[in-house]
């Protein structure tokens, strides 16, 4: 089974490349673009078997720096 | 002097280890073991860990997150518990921060781009094993070299590092928009240090100053005198 882990930065967590991309955006004329934030999107392949607590362990463990950052799972239906 | 036996920690990817390794010499006239990632275990009877700059298993997911996990890292954290002097150094920081062995995180220069050059600290502490050497408040010159320096902690935690004098080092200028101006932290035990800047690229005059070697020559002091 597929699941996706976004991870995304805390809020009020500075985060310079959303900075820059917005900038980007901005100087490429695309006008309304009120913030951006970079995150990561992580896929993994698990067995239907792999439980909820053990996704979350993963996360916490190393996918996300829960110093500066959050996640979310979403396992996608085959 | 009496032994001194230090190891310096090579991951995939690191790229200051000898510089390391040569500045522990130099200063303690004697060479440390090198350590690889995959070893399960450190050298016995170890005075000192160092962990050392680079761009460990290519940065890949956050900077020092794979190292962290590595299973030499288990053994430097069991002796960092028990008291084994550790010093990481930029990457090494990195590395100690993602471990949990000291607070916070290095986040991405808030300027974006990879600073490379000489940069003036404040000595903040003088009381650590790492910084006896140096005069309370001291301006030193020591390179730094990083995309990922930007301390970044909550507001408590700075607090508490604040209050509790485990501010090692300061920019004395901007440099990566690091929380307080944040270079280099202790651990609560005084025995881990993580520092951004690269005190082993200061040790001898050719390399343009010797403000780092004062960091080395503390410690082995500190520890040969101990």
């Amino acid at each position: 089974m597929k699941v996706r882990v976004y991870v995304s930065l805390k809020p009020g967590v500075l985060d310079p490349q959303g900075r820059a991309i917005h900038h980007a955006l901005e100087g490429l004329g695309f006008a309304g673009v009120n913030d951006v934030r970079a995150g990561k999107l992580i896929e993994l392949d698990v067995d239907d078997g792999v439980t909820d607590a053990a996704l979350d362990e993963m996360c916490r463990k190393l996918l996300a720096n829960m110093v500066v950052e959050n996640f979310r799972i979403e396992r996608v239906a085959a | 002097m009496s032994e001194f036996r230090s190891a310096v920690v090579t991951f995939p990817g690191s790229n200051c280890d000898r510089d390391m390794a040569v500045a522990l010499e130099k200063v303690s006239g004697q060479a440390p073991f090198r350590v690889w990632h995959g070893d399960a275990e450190l050298p016995e009877r170890l005075d000192f860990i160092a962990l050392p700059g680079g761009f460990s298993y290519g940065d890949y997911l956050r900077s020092g997150a794979m190292a962290a996990r590595s299973p030499i890292m288990r053994a430097v954290a069991q002796a960092a518990t028990r008291g084994v002097p550790v010093l990481g150094v930029c990457n090494g920081f990195q590395v100690l921060t993602e471990a949990g062995l000291l607070p916070g995180a290095l986040m991405r220069n808030s300027g974006i781009r990879f600073v490379c050059r000489d940069i003036a600290l404040t000595v903040e502490n003088t009381q650590s094993l790492f910084t006896s050497g140096y005069e309370a408040g001291q301006r030193i010159l020591v390179p730094v070299a990083h995309h990922d320096g930007n301390y970044s902690a909550d507001d408590a935690t700075l607090d508490r590092l604040e209050g509790e004098g485990r501010v090692a080092f300061r920019y004395a200028e901007p440099v990566n928009g690091s929380a307080r101006g944040i270079a280099g932290i202790l651990n609560d035990a005084g025995n881990v240090l993580g520092m951004m800047p690269h005190p082993e690229r200061m040790i001898e005059p050719a390399q343009g100053g010797t403000d780092g070697r004062t960091l080395f020559e503390s410690a082995v002091r500190g520890l040969v005198r101990a």
